[in-house]
């Protein structure tokens, strides 16, 4: 994890008609680094990704990507960025390969496409369409189509949302590879202990502001110094433990 | 990410993805090949338009004489023998037959009476048969005998056959354009914006105008696969006349292409003005429905009330429907029909100027 800005955001502000998602954010994110955006459900993580995809117009505020700003250069931005969309559907009748393809023309790369499915471990479902695949497989194959053009920055919009522990996992596993092989990874969620395992980096967001920025270990290491105590002593284990336990921790398709 | 991006290979990545996304859908299949089609075979098996008209012998009636033996000769006429006049009389009130004749021997001058009993129910087929037995009595009286005034001499130009085929395949390819261009267009637009898949598509560096044409290319170049195999079906199957053959074959794409633009204008309007998916088929019902039944895809536009004409006259596949015939069946040229095509130009400025306006991407 280096110490260069890739992406920094300054005082941005994004007002829809009477109210105003977000209030004057500033943060940076580091290259080669998983960095969190954590908070509640319309505390405007999603607006403020949005807004650095270039998907969604500011208000006020400047938001620069890899040195291009988004007010310009929002094509070549594109180019160096993979995007997850919350929720986003594929083209319609279209199995995994196809998709693909398509994805590979939009972006102007050539992969291959069946490599692209190797690397998510979705191989087998080559043939399969979107719709038929696992909640898991398909936030995998999103994943995927995000770095059909080989980008410098992804962007995952609660990518874990509605998944059982083991495809969570398989998850964490898969964004910590594409982190350990050179992209800086953004992403949003509201599961902490996924932001405490995965993130170098995490951002507190809360009615459109940040609170707190910091490593998951200092943020921890601040509030038991300032004498928090958990009510109850923690068991050396959790029930998720329990369940992984008893299910197993290896691939499952489910 | 050195290289230039490529417009051009994102727009055909898209018609590829859109074209094979098409071919597996089975309501663009459905509405753009079956129901034309089955309107072409039960057309094109109800014969090639002739008429028959269908006459009861009385029982009773004599059967050896020069009237019965004269009408088995026309091919108009159909005979039907052996009923009851019971049965006949309710089929006449029905009428599913036309008319019934009862000939008698007399014993004075003239050898014959036939009397004929025509019905209501069949006005048309009645006057046929009048017309028919006044010139088969006329002949037979006349036989023998020179004519005192004047005798007509009749002859038949031999033209080209016009079939049923002839007026209702081009108004099934028509309707076929207008269904794939309106539905088709409106749904996909509508669902990928629905369904984000839009949103992800602008995540990437592809241009508005790539989507567009990408669908675009798609969508003609489904329908006019369609349109070619419509034609060539009823080319070889049922006689369709192609006066030029291949150049006919590719003026009527030519027709096909504008016309489908337009359409595909229409189905723009209706993907941006539809609240959710189940408001489509209305809307676009509203669009093609009334040019289904006014635009002369089953009847020609003159058969209908005067105060309709003049509306059917300002819907634009009246005109496609039109150039189509005169392109496919008299031989025209793209310029004999200029008229119908500078209509059709008109309405796609319109509807593109609507389109621009209510479309929506996200």
């Amino acid at each position: 994890m280096g110490t260069r800005a890739i992406i920094s955001v300054k005082d941005l502000v994004k007002k829809y008609d009477d109210f105003t998602a977000v209030k004057g954010l500033s943060f940076e994110v580091f290259e080669n680094e998983i960095f969190g955006l954590l908070g509640p459900n319309g505390a405007g993580k999603t607006t403020t990704l949005e807004i650095i995809e270039t998907l969604r117009e500011k208000t006020s505020g400047e938001v620069w990507v890899d040195g291009l700003s988004v007010d310009t250069d929002a094509g070549k931005i594109k180019q160096l960025i993979g995007v997850q969309l919350q929720a986003a559907g594929y083209y319609p009748n279209l199995n995994l390969v196809e998709l693909i393809e398509l994805f590979s023309g939009l972006y102007g790369s050539d992969v291959k496409p069946m490599e692209m499915l190797e690397k998510v471990n979705l191989q087998d479902k080559a043939k399969a369409k979107y719709k038929a695949l696992s909640g898991g497989q398909k936030q995998r194959f999103s994943i995927a189509t995000t770095l059909i053009n080989s980008p410098k920055i992804i962007f995952l919009d609660e990518p874990t949302t509605g998944l059982d522990p083991q495809a969570r996992r398989n998850l964490w596993d898969l964004i910590t590879e594409i982190r350990d092989q050179g992209t800086t990874v953004v992403l949003t969620t509201h599961y902490m202990d996924e932001a405490e395992q995965l993130c170098d980096r995490v951002a507190f967001v809360e009615k459109g502001e940040i609170m707190v920025l910091d490593t998951p270990d200092n943020l921890i290491d601040q509030l038991v110094n300032s004498g928090f105590e958990r009510k109850k002593e923690v068991k050396k284990a959790n029930l998720e433990d329990v369940f992984i336990s008893l299910t197993g921790k290896e691939w499952r398709e489910g | 990410m050195n290289r230039p991006y490529s417009n051009t290979k994102a727009t055909l990545a898209l018609a590829k993805a859109s074209f094979r996304s098409i071919m597996r859908s089975p309501s663009a299949v459905v509405f753009t090949l079956a129901f034309p089609l089955i309107f072409i075979l039960v057309f094109g098996f109800l014969g090639g338009g002739r008429v028959r008209v269908d006459v009861a012998i009385a029982p009773g009636s004599d059967l050896q004489n020069p009237v019965i033996a004269a009408l088995e000769k026309i091919s108009v006429v159909h005979l039907i023998r052996d009923k009851s006049t019971e049965e006949i009389k309710t089929a006449l009130e029905k009428g599913s037959y036309d008319a019934v004749i009862d000939v008698r021997r007399n014993t004075g001058q003239p050898a014959f009476l036939a009397s004929v009993q025509y019905t209501s129910a069949s006005v048309d087929k009645g006057n046929i048969l009048k017309s028919v037995l006044n010139n088969l009595i006329y002949s037979v009286n006349a036989q023998d005998r020179a004519p005192a005034v004047a005798e007509l001499k009749e002859s038949t130009v031999q033209g080209r056959v016009y079939r049923t085929i002839d007026f209702i395949l081009p108004g099934q390819l028509g309707f076929s354009l207008l269904s794939t261009g309106v539905f088709g267009t409106a749904f996909v637009f509508f669902s990928l914006r629905q369904n984000l898949v839009i949103k992800r598509f602008f995540a990437t560096p592809v241009k508005r105008s790539s989507i567009v044409f990408g669908e675009g290319i798609a969508r003609i170049g489904f329908a006019l696969l369609g349109a070619v195999f419509i034609i060539l079906v009823g080319h070889f199957c049922f006689h369709f006349t192609l006066v030029h053959g291949a150049v006919t074959v590719i003026n009527m794409l030519l027709l096909s292409l504008m016309g489908l633009i337009v359409f595909m204008g229409f189905g723009f309007v209706v993907s941006g003005i539809a609240k959710s998916e189940s408001t489509i088929p209305p809307i676009s019902n509203i669009i093609t429905l009334p040019q289904f039944l006014l635009s002369g895809t089953f009847f020609s536009i003159e058969a209908f009330p005067s105060w309709l004409q003049p509306i059917s006259r300002a819907l634009p596949l009246t005109y496609l429907n039109d150039a189509m015939r005169k392109v496919a069946f008299e031989g025209a040229g793209l310029w004999d029909v200029k008229q119908q095509i500078l209509i059709i130009a008109v309405w796609g400025i319109g509807v593109y100027a609507v389109a621009v306006k209510v479309f929506k991407w996200e």
